[in-house]
């Protein structure tokens, strides 16, 4: 059982000297300077060029493909289909070294016969230059035969739907059940039910996807690749028949991923491709290729029946959620899981039933995007609550407060959160920040929004989650930190560096860190579920903690002090309130290597390892921890064109410790940007299964003429389970945002709209009451 | 039986010859073959200038962004044969680690990059309007910036190193 939070726990036994501070993050001289090479950087001698050919149908079966032209085009050194691989199959599960037992999720690596969405790949080709891996896909003869599809989760769930997974088309399930919900309706006052969707959405991160990959002198399959996750080595290594280590993931500093570089990507077709030519091989993606080429963000339809007393006390709520799994499993059994476990926001909810369904189409296949189903689900609870407020005829926050969960009361799944609860807080701090209304005027009408959250960060906790990480000194009092973490943008290497240094008593500049080399640095897991900081830096902690230990028991020993009088600060060594005892860090280091004693720590950090959920109940323990807080958003509303403009956009999260405030607070800004273009303009348009949106012009997210200046506000509980009382935010920043919006909206129009995004179009109607 | 011919035969493409060509670049001069499609971009990340980086190639995103003549273009919407003897900076090409350029400065000190995948391209389209406007109002800052997406920053901090580095640029031009 957890114990409730206590303020004091986790406080360190130092004032802080670096973390907390926005200190210069150790990737950026790099980066302003055009110094950093990415993944699409690397070029080797004798480097083939390759191409993937994709069905440019939805569903269909693959009657004929003849490469022979393209394999005699000159230039061509290598053209791959299914038939000149063996029958291996690629995993598309959760990845990582938790060596739990694996859904059966794996797809085929090439279209063998059957294609189940637009831009299914058919064939790969490697050729000397990149103009004649084009020319040789023009070159690929088929014929695709139409094949029944289905195009929206509830007409697959139906009898007779054409069949794209299993039997039925049904990916997953999950149950939450709590209390009486029964006896939870009959005691409300009044009952409100509404129904909420959310759209496909696409990462667009600005780097797509690339990679290189050469096989060495070892037989070892190297790729150089830009990926969240380098521990995809070993589904590689399986889906090309070698064993697992022979195949090494060197990442890079990624060109953003936000989930959209957590599923494998260039990876396999690269390996294949070097591996059958002995060459290296350099596959980039166009931006077309990104968009039809990796999973996006899954709609939802969430149904929410929730039953009020007149006093504003929740008591009951019948929760409903469909995800559009799209054609093939990827991470839909846990995104819907994760929505599950959302589903009633940061609430206490005593009777509480959810069913969740995930259902196969002809879609694009839908997997990680930041949130990850706890995004989707509070899009529906917050406009659920401004919902009921309105209907029973009370303010919006004061209903909120009548329900928030507080420190040591149940979640969803019955496990009483240890860490602070500071949801109240953040809301009321948030929506006092939007300070005085912008006044309406003519055509324009004003409205607010609020939308506060429970969000988890680190993974499922029946996943038993670790990570690794190496601290080292050298004589020269210099600092090495290595983990196999990959630093995808927020700064995951820089924090490691921060927290090195903070425990050892040494400056930025004298600390360096080496990451994301499933070869040579420790493995830490995925760059995923806000767990990078939690779980890596808890390792690198650890570990220089370790290492400190050693000296400073060294140093004690040369000053004649006890050890706790030792004091590692700005590269020095001293004891407290003895001015004549003191050295340089360097000269404790030197002193220590001359006896041999251990500088260097290798540490794992072991999230909690539980059981899995029960299967009937739902209950149980299914995350360490969660990050509370809320956003508030004010909107003008034109009611002439339907054009919603951002005016204000105020943050407040309890982060638990910032490691790095000036970090922290780019999280917030970029998920207040990410939540705006989710809210407002952001889809992928599929018409019945084909995308009409390839194109940065026709998928708009926001620019620096859409977005207001944020503003955060960062309260530090120091009650999480990171390093140093920290919490995560690189999800939770995103999550109440696009709600919030919804909020501001229908605020201002006094109509709602339901399902995102909501766009000119779509609040024009709603204007003139036409559905 | 429907069947789909889903992809036509390429069509003859007249061929042009390529020719060796002279660009000036961050004040070197590199010369290559090239043929007439090639863009600025293909050309530049050939010869080396990877700070140019390719985000979209339609003209939508900005990453590609160098300066000719002072002046930010895309890239990749240029084709490199229309540029031989103009003066081309890329990011890399305005300052370096030892010696920034105060909007890389900027860009750094205020946190204002992330995954820096579009930084190369913001500071070039930065360095572009602050030529113009010294002292930019937001509007200005915000319209100098609108051909270039970042993801990840929502562009808060990308504005408050613009600023700073517009005020460096001031002072230091007036103690000149
Ligand atoms: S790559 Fe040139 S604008 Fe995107
Ligand atoms: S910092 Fe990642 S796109 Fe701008």
């Amino acid at each position: 059982m957890s114990a409730p939070f206590d303020p004091n726990r986790n406080l360190a036994n130092v004032s802080l000297r670096h973390v907390g501070k926005p200190l210069v993050r150790t990737d950026a001289p790099g980066k302003a300077t055009g110094r950093t090479p990415y993944a699409g950087d690397y070029v080797m001698p004798g480097m083939l060029h390759a191409k993937v050919l994709r069905s440019p149908m939805p569903s269909a079966r693959l009657v004929r493909l003849d490469v022979s032209k393209a394999r005699a085009l000159e230039g061509v050194a290598l053209v791959l289909t299914a038939r000149d691989l063996p029958d291996r199959l690629a995993p598309t599960d959760i990845p990582g070294q938790t060596g739990q037992t694996r859904l059966k999720t794996d797809q085929q690596i090439l279209v063998r016969e059957r294609v189940r969405y637009h831009g299914e790949p058919l064939a790969l080709i490697a050729a000397e230059s990149v103009d004649v891996a084009e020319k040789a896909m023009s070159l690929i003869d088929y014929d695709l035969e139409p094949w029944p599809g289905v195009f929206d989760p509830e007409s697959a769930m139906r009898p007779g739907a054409p069949v794209v997974q299993g039997t039925d088309n049904i990916v997953a399930r999950h149950a939450i059940g709590k209390g009486d919900i029964d006896a939870g309706f009959a005691a409300a006052d009044m009952v409100v039910e509404r129904t909420y969707r959310t759209q496909f959405i696409e990462h667009a991160f600005l780097e797509p996807e690339v990679g290189l990959a050469w096989v060495d002198e070892n037989d070892v399959v190297n790729i150089r690749v830009s990926t969240q996750v380098i521990e995809h080595f070993r589904f590689i290594a399986d889906a090309i028949g070698v064993p697992h280590n022979k195949v090494r993931i060197m990442g890079a500093l990624v060109g953003g991923g936000f989930g959209g570089k957590e599923d494998i990507t260039v990876e396999i077709y690269l390996a294949l491709l070097a591996k059958h030519t002995g060459r290296p091989v350099r596959l980039e993606f166009t931006r077309e290729d990104s968009f039809v080429g990796h999973g996006k963000r899954h709609p939802f339809i969430l149904t929410y029946k929730t039953g009020v007393k007149r006093n504003g006390k929740i008591t009951a709520l019948d929760v409903r959620l469909v995800s559009d799994a799209g054609a093939y499993v990827f991470l839909s059994p846990y995104v819907l899981l994760y929505g599950a476990i959302a589903a009633p926001g940061p609430y206490l909810i005593e009777n509480l039933k959810v069913d969740a369904v995930s259902v196969a189409t002809n879609n694009m296949y839908t997997s990680a995007f930041r949130g990850f189903g706890s995004a989707q689900a509070c899009v529906a609870y917050e406009q659920q609550m401004d919902e009921v407020a309105q209907a029973i005829g009370i303010d919006r926050l004061d209903l909120r407060r009548r329900n928030y969960l507080k420190t040591g009361e149940p979640t969803a799944t019955g496990y009483r959160v240890p860490s602070a609860v500071w949801t109240e807080r953040c809301a009321d701090i948030a929506w006092q920040a939007l300070g005085e209304k912008t006044p309406a005027k003519g055509a324009i009408r004003i409205g607010r929004g609020l939308a506060a959250y429970q969000q988890s960060y680190g993974r499922l906790t029946f996943l038993h989650d670790t990570s690794e990480a190496w601290v080292g000194v050298e004589v020269d009092g210099t600092v090495i930190v290595r983990s196999g973490v990959t630093d995808i943008g927020a700064g995951q290497a820089s924090a490691l560096a921060q927290i090195a240094i903070e425990v050892l008593g040494v400056n930025m500049e004298n600390v360096v860190v080496y990451n994301s080399d499933s070869a040579v640095t420790p493995l830490a897991g995925t760059t995923t579920a806000t767990r990078a900081l939690y779980m890596t830096g808890n390792a690198a902690r650890v570990a220089a903690e370790a290492v400190r230990g050693r000296l400073v028991a060294r140093a004690a020993k040369a000053f004649g002090v006890p050890v706790d009088d030792v004091v590692l600060a700005d590269n020095k060594v001293s004891a407290l309130d003895r001015p004549d005892k003191a050295m340089s860090f360097a000269d404790l280091v030197r002193l220590c290597a001359t006896e041999g004693i251990q500088r260097s720590e290798l540490a794992m950090f072991r999230a909690p390892f539980t059981d899995r959920l029960d299967p009937a109940t739902g209950q149980g323990q299914a995350f360490a921890d969660f990050t509370y807080g809320a956003h508030a958003i004010e909107v003008a509303v034109d009611t002439e064109t339907g054009e919603v403009t951002v005016l204000k956009s105020v943050a407040c999260h309890d982060v638990g410790q910032c490691i790095n405030p000036a970090a922290v607070e780019g999280q917030i800004e970029g998920g207040a940007a990410q939540g705006q273009g989710y809210a407002l303009s952001e889809e992928m348009i599929y018409r019945e299964g084909r995308l009409m949106t390839p194109s940065l012009s026709e998928y708009l997210i926001p620019t620096a003429m859409d977005v207001p200046v944020v503003k955060s506000i960062i309260l530090e509980s120091r009650s999480g389970v990171g390093p140093f009382g920290a919490k995560g935010i690189g999800e939770p920043a995103l999550t109440p945002v696009a709600p919030a919006i919804a909020n501001a909206v229908a605020d201002a129009i006094g109509r709602r709209i339901h399902d995102l995004p909501i766009t000119p179009e779509k609040v024009v109607r709603a204007l003139h009451g036409i559905d | 039986m429907p069947k789909t011919k889903a992809r036509a035969k390429p069509g003859p493409r007249a061929k042009v010859e390529s020719r060796s060509i002279t660009l000036r670049v961050n004040g070197r001069t590199i010369e290559a073959e090239t043929p007439p499609h090639r863009t600025l971009l293909e050309a530049l990340r050939d010869a080396g200038f990877v700070d140019v980086k390719r985000g979209c190639e339609k003209g939508d995103c900005g990453a590609c962004a160098v300066l000719l003549d002072g002046v930010a273009v895309d890239s990749c919407l240029t084709l490199a044969w229309t540029v031989e003897g103009r003066d081309i900076v890329t990011a890399a090409g305005l300052g370096s680690h030892d010696a920034m350029h105060p909007l890389q400065r900027a860009f750094v000190e205020r946190g204002a990059i992330q995954c820096g995948y579009c930084t190369p391209g913001l500071i070039v389209a930065a360095q572009s309007l602050l030529a113009e406007a010294p002292d930019p109002s937001e509007d200005d800052i915000r319209l100098g910036l609108s051909g270039n997406l970042c993801r990840c920053t929502g562009y808060t901090k990308v504005f408050e190193a613009i600023r700073d580095a517009a005020a460096e640029m001031r002072s230091a031009r007036r103690r000149r």
